[in-house]
């Protein structure tokens, strides 16, 4: 018989050559970034000066605290859109804690917590505004992205409220009062690099054991891929998502935090649009809007991605308008190799089953 | 009016329907009596859905000829055949809530034209003479959704009529209305035949067959059966025609052992947000080691109580697990973990996990049985769970890591079936557990129902298939309307018993 063989060899290099191409399509991610990063080094003299590095690196940390953050949230087919709003009002409440204290009328006095207590507090704080997400979604049934659409504006309102519009200045502390410190986070080091860009990889590592080795990431994903069933397979689909809003909300007090030590000040503005460039890096990792399918070092490499794009064409000197219209070109190119990957992946694994 | 007067409306002949694998229908030849209410039946995969859909276009037969008014006709869309007179109502209701009645019946045909405004004047002329037809005061400006479902049937009857439809085929039009709901429709069909209307009904309600029947069609695996007139005919021949002489298959063997009761259910009653009873007091028992099967038709409640005994649904009554009472609240995640779990009927939407790997998919329900310090999986046991369950329920995987939409449907069930049996179920509940799976992966689900029971699980399973039912129960019991209306040993269940136990109360 000539014919099956015939077409089964075919069939066989056709499928390699799939496989070759599924295998560069599901390492894009990767192949972009070398792409960018030869592309700034060839083009920006100096481009690869350790100094330099090190400078965007902590750039890019701040966008991959809320970038990790959010992934659960879009593993389960949410959105957390008030992440850049709670980064500002965490950041505010830092500032308040540290310059004004905790003030007691009835006593007469203020406390000043020191630092060791300040950022507990606000990492709370932020987690519980990302509980408080998560219960109205799950309770009483909001779109999660009107459900932070709102909570975006209330928490975004509610930092500008905390200073009536104004910068806390002086986030140094008092020796005194014995406050001090708050900037160390910023601007410490550790082996040569800062606090910020080893807090990032070791909440990538963090986030990542969640979503691959235990139950709780695993309910993660069955939610986002088919929530009835999950749910008739007993997961507890409320309270995991009740739990991915938290952590999303704790990951923007985390950045929050880092950002106002670093400037050592807190602006309420601060984080304003900081949502999308997050939602950009997780889809640029390859994390699928639609729900379950993502992975948290894809969500990592998607924010150096943005980030040194962003730094790299300022460091050209490309215009700023140029820059946005860049970053969104790569980003709907990103999507749409997405869903061409999301096809021969299908393709490929009903070929390997027959 | 005299037999001698009816003539032939619509005719079929040499309809043959060939897929890949199977023939769905052999060389039928059918007739539709003109003016008259046309009944076929006939099992699951006998073939009428079929028939019915090369009847009114939506499919074109592999061969075969179909004539109307005696000339020969061809129809390539439901739209050429709706303009030929013949008009389909589906089974699941096709329309939209948020819109209004006219709107409805108007949609995709909508009276305008170029840049003109829609004419609703005329729609609401229209609509309102087709409500008239229908003995219905429906006011055309009425929402959609503020209709009963019974009244929501006829405005899908009226969309086919307002495209003049001459033949009309009704497939099982009453499977979600009340019993008062189901007279109103009978009194429609009346009159419309009276007007001329030429009615096909699919039905598996005997007793409505035999309430609104003139002729009857049967057809089984693909073939005309037989063809009557309902006057001559009764239930129990329905049945014998329907199911032929073949022995059934058994897949159980003769020494069967039980234990001690694993499930006690005791005045189980759902009702439905909208008020209806959906479980309607329901009371039996499961022993370990046996295999009770329920049968019913569409809508008699079967997946209801499975969802209330896995309390996915707010139930009232009482239920004990191995001698212990889960109580209303105990959710659902906690009786799994005590040993109860469910295989549901529809499987992409509450089944699988699409895009997840076929390890991911078995083990989601039992991650609590193998983890490391109470928090990490333990993901060499893990492997090795779904290596076993792969090989034990053999299921044709190249990879477990491969996504289990890749899967043919029966292979995907298997790794449903697999994931709740790697939970170590007490009390396992499959809703239709074969339904949309090839009849070899049905063999194999049978054998697996049968062997977990001899390692003494309790097995309840649901289907609409006799056959079925027959050849894997130790207990049947029979649901209709809610109701629990027939619980027998195997040994004691007739075939028409089972039939007409199913139909009791509609």
């Amino acid at each position: 018989m000539n014919t099956p063989n015939e077409h089964a060899t075919k069939s066989a290099s056709m499928l390699s050559k799939d496989n070759l191409l599924l295998l560069v399509l599901k390492l894009r991610t990767f192949i972009a970034l070398f792409l960018i990063v030869g592309f700034f080094t060839a083009m920006v003299p100096g481009f690869l000066e350790p100094s330099s590095l090190i400078i965007m690196v902590k750039h890019i940390a701040i966008n991959a605290f809320l970038a990790l953050g959010i992934t659960f949230v879009i593993i389960t087919a949410g959105i957390d859109l008030s992440i850049g709003a709670i980064l500002g009002f965490c950041g505010m409440v830092a500032g308040w804690l540290i310059t004004k204290g905790i003030v007691l009328p009835m006593l007469g006095i203020a406390i000043f917590p020191s630092i060791w207590l300040v950022v507990p507090m606000v990492l709370v704080i932020g987690g519980l505004i990302g509980a408080v997400n998560g219960f109205l979604i799950t309770r009483y049934n909001v779109a999660p992205f009107i459900c932070t659409l709102g909570t975006m504006y209330v928490v975004r309102g509610a930092a500008m409220l905390l200073s009536g519009g104004e910068t806390f200045t002086g986030l140094s502390g008092n020796p005194q009062l014995g406050n001090t410190g708050f900037e160390e986070i910023g601007s410490g080091k550790l082996l040569g690099l800062p606090y910020a860009i080893w807090m990032m990889f070791v909440l990538a590592a963090v986030i990542a054991y969640i979503a691959k080795k235990t139950q709780f990431g695993r309910h993660v994903f069955a939610i986002g891929d088919n929530e009835h069933s999950a749910e008739l397979s007993g997961v507890k689909v409320n309270k995991v998502k009740v739990w991915v809003y938290t952590i999303s909300g704790l990951c923007a007090a985390l950045a929050g935090i880092v950002v106002s030590s670093q400037l050592v000040a807190s602006h309420p503005a601060t984080g304003i649009a900081f949502e999308m460039n997050a939602i950009a890096a997780v889809v640029l990792g390859g994390t699928s809007l639609a729900g379950g399918r993502g992975s948290i070092t894809g969500t990592l490499i998607g924010a150096f991605v943005i980030g040194i794009l962003a730094d790299g064409l300022v460091m050209m000197g490309v215009s700023e308008f140029w820059q946005m219209v860049v970053k969104g070109v790569v980003i709907i190119v990103a999507v749409i190799i997405d869903q061409k990957q999301n096809r021969l992946q299908h393709k490929a694994a009903i070929v390997k089953q027959t | 009016m005299a037999d001698a007067q009816t003539d032939i409306v619509m005719r079929a002949e040499g309809i043959s329907m060939i897929y890949p694998g199977t023939v769905a229908l052999n060389a039928v030849d059918y007739r539709v009596h003109r003016g008259k209410v046309n009944v076929i039946i006939g099992e699951n995969g006998a073939g009428k859905s079929t028939l019915m859909k090369i009847l009114a276009g939506v499919q074109q037969p592999s061969s075969g000829r179909i004539f109307l008014n005696e000339a020969p006709v061809t129809f390539s869309s439901t739209r050429d055949a709706a303009s030929h007179g013949v008009g389909m109502v589906h089974q699941e209701l096709n329309l939209f809530g948020n819109l209004s009645v006219a709107e409805n019946i108007f949609l995709g045909r909508e009276k305008q034209r170029g840049l003109m405004p829609l004419d609703t004047t005329e729609q609401h002329r229209i609509t309102r003479e087709l409500m008239a037809r229908l003995n219905q005061a429906i006011e055309p400006s009425e929402l959609l959704a503020n209709l009963k479902v019974g009244q929501q049937q006829l405005i899908e009857i009226a969309k086919a009529l307002a495209d003049q439809a001459d033949v009309l085929i009704l497939d099982e039009p009453t499977s979600a209305l009340s019993k008062t709901e189901v007279e109103l429709l009978f009194e429609v069909i009346r009159d419309l035949t009276a007007q001329g209307v030429s009615i096909i009904y699919i039905s598996h309600r005997l007793e409505e067959l035999m309430a609104i029947g003139d002729h009857i069609t049967i057809l089984r695996d693909g073939n005309l059966q037989s063809e009557a007139l309902i006057k001559d005919i009764d239930v129990p021949w329905i049945v014998r025609e329907m199911l032929g002489n073949d022995p059934v298959s058994d897949f159980l063997p003769a020494e069967r052992t039980f234990g001690d009761p694993v499930l006690e259910v005791r005045d189980l009653t759902l009702v439905s947000p909208t008020g209806l009873t959906l479980v309607d007091d329901v009371s039996f028992d499961v022993k370990a080691g046996e295999i009770v099967g329920i049968y019913g038709l569409m809508g008699a409640g079967r997946t209801e109580l499975m969802e209330c005994l896995l309390g996915l649904q707010r139930y009232v009554g009482d239920i004990t697990l191995s001698g212990t009472a889960v109580n209303e609240a105990t959710s659902t995640s906690e009786r799994i973990q005590r040993g109860m779990c469910l295989v549901p009927e529809d499987r992409k939407k509450n089944g699988i996990f699409p895009v997840s790997s076929v390890s991911n998919n078995m083990t989601i329900s039992s991650l609590w049985r193998r983890l490391k310090h109470r928090f990490t999986i333990d993901e060499t046991a893990e492997a090795q769970a779904v290596e076993t369950a792969i090989k034990g329920l053999s299921i044709k995987v190249s990879s477990p890591e491969i996504e289990i939409r890749a899967l043919s449907g029966g292979n995907q069930q298997k790794v449903v079936i697999g994931r709740t049996l790697l939970t170590d179920p007490k009390m396992l509940l499959l809703d239709e557990p074969t339904r949309g799976i090839d009849i070899g992966a049905k063999g194999d689900v049978f054998n697996m129902m049968v062997s977990l029971s001899q390692k003494g699980i309790g097995v309840l399973f649901s289907t609409s298939d006799l056959k079925e039912i027959m050849a894997v129960s130790d207990r049947i019991l029979v649901m209709s309307g809610g109701k629990l209306t027939a619980n027998v040993s195997r040994h004691d269940a007739t075939e028409s018993a089972l039939v007409s136990a199913s139909a009791q109360g509609l």
